[in-house]
């Protein structure tokens, strides 16, 4: 056990806690040990905010092996550890011919942290959130009983698991239904967008034809060129649809990160509007006006980033936030607001992306909805960004919009209870799991979302 | 729990009448935050202050509390109790007393006001971070002074009992870095507020609500330590280095 200090991706709050790597066999009988700051279960610490930390009180790692992983061809479903990335899990599962149903702009998240946060990707308007695919969750309950939950045995715990945010349960393992590939290449049509008006009108046109859409979009861009935007949408190769060079190894999956960046980054970061800006204008200017059936890989279409390690580095130490929110179909106008209300205030910030979403999941704290989903990164020490983004969540709310908990690291709890209507359906349930409240984090106290709030004390 | 934007839900100001103290309040007010307390001897006075909190920011929740800064050992349990009702997120220690000018031959009046600015402050200060270091968050303002950077004839007990605190506070601020405590030194120069009413201003005098300011973002930025206003880190940067027999013919002195 050591005492460390956690902060989330965007490294803004860090709180101190005691850490303690674990088994999913020692967990259950040192959940008798936490004491009354509670615990918590961390993955790969990726969620941008305080969801994964817990000052005070006991954060436990699972030490899982990808060697535990049981994939099911016949029936195309994987058995997973909690601990286990999506990273280490694709390197079993694509050569083997599968993919997994779901995967963020990231392979570093655990499977118990895709459960926890319901996560969505570029398929959502088609397939829905990574909670459509789970067929089980092996869940440790905070009186130690081990449980398994599913859409038919306990299903008001299982949808409470998933978007739960680790507060119903530690989850030690889960079966997932994966897609089945022919190749581990995408075919990709790239459309370059010259404002927000066109990008919106290509996405509601473009959408419905393949599996995967996503657009980035330069925050910085004003006037008429607000919003402008590569769109880029796709559908997993075929073997036929691959050269002769790649056909000979269609399954072939190789992820590499080419370099990490250093811890010497100066304080103050390597954003501002100038780098931002040229990085912004590079980027839209490299994007083809129109690219039809372009092969790519995994990593490079949906894992950029992960290319590099530990690029939240480059915001300097007083880090970034990520804001993300829904609006419903028939309010871009919110997405226009946002946008340019943004670039007027001159935030650096990167590429936004934007995306359809389709209809929402079952689960009560489930993030997606169908409408706009606009994601942007900012400096967190940015001059009066905070009525900024307070500004935001009141046009958010107002439309009928919510904010992403794994994202969140900013907004207030009456925010929470206005963008989760079923937040009290889901507290009933969490404390019937978790009647003592031991299961704590940061993010359940700034937004008070655990009924328990102060009966452990 | 501070937010990712460094906004505080809860703030605990000891010495919940003093103008710089509130003022600090005041200027951390966002829609984040969800309660205030005032924690002070004079509760009549506390209320008065706590009804003008809740005027302009109804949302937030005020308590006022009984303190004394000169009884160190009720501190703890001061601290304790506050702590009992969610965390502490900010605790303000701003309580002080400027003595009398020349005040240099009533020992027993110095001694007091030694216990209060000095004993008292650094109990007060241990007693919060005692709670900060079990939450494994949280930071303690200090309200120093650059009387302490180099203490003046007229009146050294108030002086040098800010020498002492602002020396310690840094010390402590280091010694609680790694249980995810924070302590921020504030230095402000002559400030016009109720304390120091009828004194001639020094140079460079500022207000209550630019040491606040100034203090605030010093929080947001993460930072140790704060001059109010900034210039007198380089002012007082030279003062300290004066030869005395010149020092003390100066007429800031």
């Amino acid at each position: 056990m050591t005492r460390e200090a956690l902060a989330g991706w965007g490294s803004t709050s860090p709180t101190v806690a005691d850490v303690r790597w674990t088994t999913a066999q020692r967990l259950p009988a040192q959940l008798g040990e936490v004491g009354e700051r509670g615990a918590l279960l961390r993955g790969l610490g990726r969620s941008y905010g305080d969801a994964a930390q817990n000052a005070g009180g006991t954060v436990f790692r699972l030490d899982d092996s990808v060697h535990g992983v049981v994939l099911d061809p016949q029936a195309a479903t994987v058995t997973v550890g909690g601990g286990v990335s999506i990273d280490e899990l694709l390197r079993v599962i694509v050569p083997a011919g599968f993919f997994v149903p779901v995967t963020p702009g990231t392979r570093f998240v655990t499977i118990g942290g895709a459960i926890a946060s319901d996560i969505h990707g570029k398929n959502h308007h088609r397939d829905g959130s990574f909670g459509s695919f789970v067929e089980s969750i092996e869940l440790v309950l905070a009186d130690g009983r081990v449980t398994k939950v599913s859409p038919a045995c306990d299903p008001e715990l299982f949808w409470a698991t998933l978007g739960g945010i680790g507060l119903t349960g530690a989850i030690l393992s889960a079966t997932i239904r994966l897609i089945p590939i022919g190749t581990s290449r995408l075919l990709v049509d790239t459309l370059r967008c010259a404002n927000l008006d066109e990008l919106m009108s290509q996405m509601l046109a473009n959408d419905h034809r393949r599996r995967y859409s996503v657009a980035w979009l330069d925050p910085l861009a004003t006037g008429a060129a607000l919003g402008r935007s590569v769109l880029t949408i796709a559908d997993h190769a075929e073997p036929g649809d691959l050269g002769a060079a790649a056909g000979a190894d269609p399954l072939s999956y190789r992820a590499a990160q080419r370099a990490t960046l250093p811890a010497l980054v100066p304080p103050a970061g390597l954003i501002n509007r100038m780098t931002v800006g040229l990085f912004n204008e590079l980027w839209y200017r490299r994007a083809p006006r129109r690219r039809e059936g372009e092969l790519q890989t995994i990593p490079s279409f949906f894992h950029p980033l992960d290319a590099v390690g530990r690029w939240n580095r480059v915001y300097g130490r007083r880090g970034m936030i990520q804001f993300q929110f829904v609006v419903p179909e028939d309010r871009p106008d919110v997405i226009h607001t946002v946008v340019s209300a943004l670039a007027e205030h001159g935030t650096p910030s990167f590429l936004a992306v934007l995306k359809r979403m389709g209809p929402s999941g079952p689960a009560p704290l489930s993030f997606p909805a169908p409408g706009w989903t606009l994601a942007l990164d900012v400096p967190a020490g940015g001059r009066s960004l905070a009525p900024l983004l307070h500004g935001f969540d009141d046009l958010i709310l107002d439309a009928g919009g919510r904010h992403y908990f794994a994202k969140d690291a900013h907004t207030v709890p009456a925010a929470i209870r206005r963008g989760y209507p079923r937040l009290g359906e889901w507290q009933a349930v969490q404390r019937r799991a978790d009647p003592h409240g031991l299961w704590q984090s940061d993010m359940s106290r700034r937004l008070g979302l655990t009924h328990a709030e102060g009966d452990h004390r | 729990m501070n937010n990712g934007l460094g906004e505080p839900q809860r703030v605990v100001l000891l010495g919940g009448t003093s103008d710089i103290g509130l003022a600090i309040v005041r200027a951390l007010c966002s829609p984040a935050l969800r309660r205030i307390d005032l924690a002070c001897r004079d509760t009549a006075a506390g209320e008065r202050a706590a009804a003008d909190l809740r005027a302009d920011h109804p949302a937030v929740e005020v308590e006022v509390v009984g303190f004394d800064g000169a009884q160190p050992e009720t501190h703890q349990t001061a601290l304790d109790d506050l702590g009992r009702t969610g965390d502490l997120d900010v605790v303000i220690v701003a309580f002080a007393q400027l003595g009398e000018d020349g005040g240099v031959r009533d020992a027993a009046a110095a001694a007091r006001l030694a216990t209060v600015n000095f004993a008292g402050n650094v109990s007060a200060i241990i007693a919060a971070g005692n709670v900060l270091r079990r939450q494994g968050h949280g930071t303690v303002v200090v309200l120093s002074s650059v009387a302490g950077e180099r203490v003046r004839q007229a009146n050294p007990v108030y002086g040098g009992s800010k020498a002492g605190i602002d020396g310690f506070a840094q010390g402590y601020g280091d010694a609680v870095a790694a249980d995810g405590v924070h302590v921020l030194v504030v230095r402000p120069g002559f400030v016009h507020s109720a304390m120091t009413a009828g004194r001639q201003p020094a140079p460079f005098a500022t207000t209550p609500d630019r040491v606040a300011a100034a203090t605030v973002a010093a929080l947001r930025a993460g930072r140790r330590m704060v001059w109010a206003p900034g210039v007198l880190r380089y002012v007082f940067s030279a003062l300290r280095h004066l030869p005395a027999p010149v020092w003390r013919k100066l007429p800031i002195n």
